[in-house]
């Protein structure tokens, strides 16, 4: 008497339920509108508190509201490399096309925030040290960052078969990380013209009624991120099965016609 | 409005470029995702649809 065996397949897991590209489709159709709302109301508390309930700074006075825009994308613009890096591992290892994806609607967002914090940074700079630029760490190394994501957009356009060309960028993205604790630690390894970090372990170096309207710009601008990067991640998904679809299409009208 | 005192060039231009920022990224990850929702509208209004929806 034979006896057979059957192996138990292995049942994904929730998470990978939920980053199969249909499945986030249709997840995250739902999140779409709330985090719209979410972020115009989160925007609006944040600026009202900028402009009408905080004081001047002691020493740079009404220049510190710059700071409510020049600090959250300065955040975000690491961020995002290093949700990026983060995705780059997820398409190198598991090589999951979700990561892909994420990497790659990234990557212009983290350029449009970096190009922000840099222009803000420079019209800080001005009336605070009396200069626009200064090659000094911190300010050099965010340069770098924002050519960096210039560069990984470029590449992306550079690849017929995306797929193929996550792996590669994925490399490239990964090699670039390094570049992000250099910009966090540049103000305490160098001597600069940059402020040291204004929050740290030890809490935020500011009083209160400057720091809630800053946190509240934090918080808008990564809700501002998070939908812009949902919303690009699913018209990416889009991209891809409408160019599948026109492959097959015409592969199938090739093989009519043989 | 608050009297935003003698630098008040720099904190407008500053507010006033990241808006303009923004917006353009806003319009343009909505154009985007926009245009691929047509694209796929147009494919499958010629009958060019996914297996999984044609075995449906």
């Amino acid at each position: 008497m034979t006896q057979t065996q059957t192996t138990p397949t292995k049942q994904p897991s929730w998470f990978s339920r939920l980053a199969h590209p249909g499945v986030y489709l249709s997840w995250s159709a739902h999140l779409v509108v709330p985090l719209i709302v979410l972020t115009i109301v989160t925007f609006g508390i944040g600026l009202w508190y900028a402009f009408f309930n905080s004081p001047p700074d002691y020493q740079m006075g009404e220049t510190v509201r710059i700071m409510y825009i020049h600090v959250p994308n300065a955040w975000l613009s690491q961020m995002v490399y290093a949700i990026m890096a983060v995705s780059a591992v997820g398409s190198l290892v598991w090589r999951h096309p979700l990561a892909d994806v994420s990497m790659k609607a990234a990557a212009p967002l983290g350029a449009a925030f970096t190009a922000v914090a840099l222009f803000t940074g420079a019209l800080w700079g001005r009336p605070t040290w009396g200069t626009f630029w200064e090659w000094d760490g911190r300010m050099t190394s965010t340069l770098i960052l924002f050519l960096m994501y210039i560069g990984l957009v470029a590449l992306w356009s550079t690849f017929n078969d995306q797929s193929k060309g996550a792996r590669t960028i994925a490399v490239f993205t990964l090699v670039g990380a390094i570049n992000i604790p250099i910009i966090k630690f540049s103000v305490d390894w160098w001597n600069t013209l940059h402020q040291p970090s204004i929050i740290s372990t030890e809490g935020l170096s500011m009083p209160a009624s400057i720091a809630t309207p800053l946190l509240v710009m934090m918080l808008a601008f990564t809700l501002l991120f998070f939908t812009l990067h949902m919303v690009a991640m699913r018209s990416e998904i889009l991209r891809r099965r409408a160019n599948n679809l026109e492959r097959r299409h015409i592969a199938q009208q090739m093989e009519a016609k043989q | 409005m608050i009297d935003l005192g003698p630098h008040i060039t720099f904190i407008l231009s500053s507010y006033i470029g990241t808006a303009i920022v923004v917006s353009l990224l806003i319009i343009w990850v909505w154009a985007g995702s926009n245009k691929q929702k047509r694209r796929l509208a147009d494919l499958e209004a010629q009958g060019i649809v996914r297996r999984s929806q044609t075995e449906s």
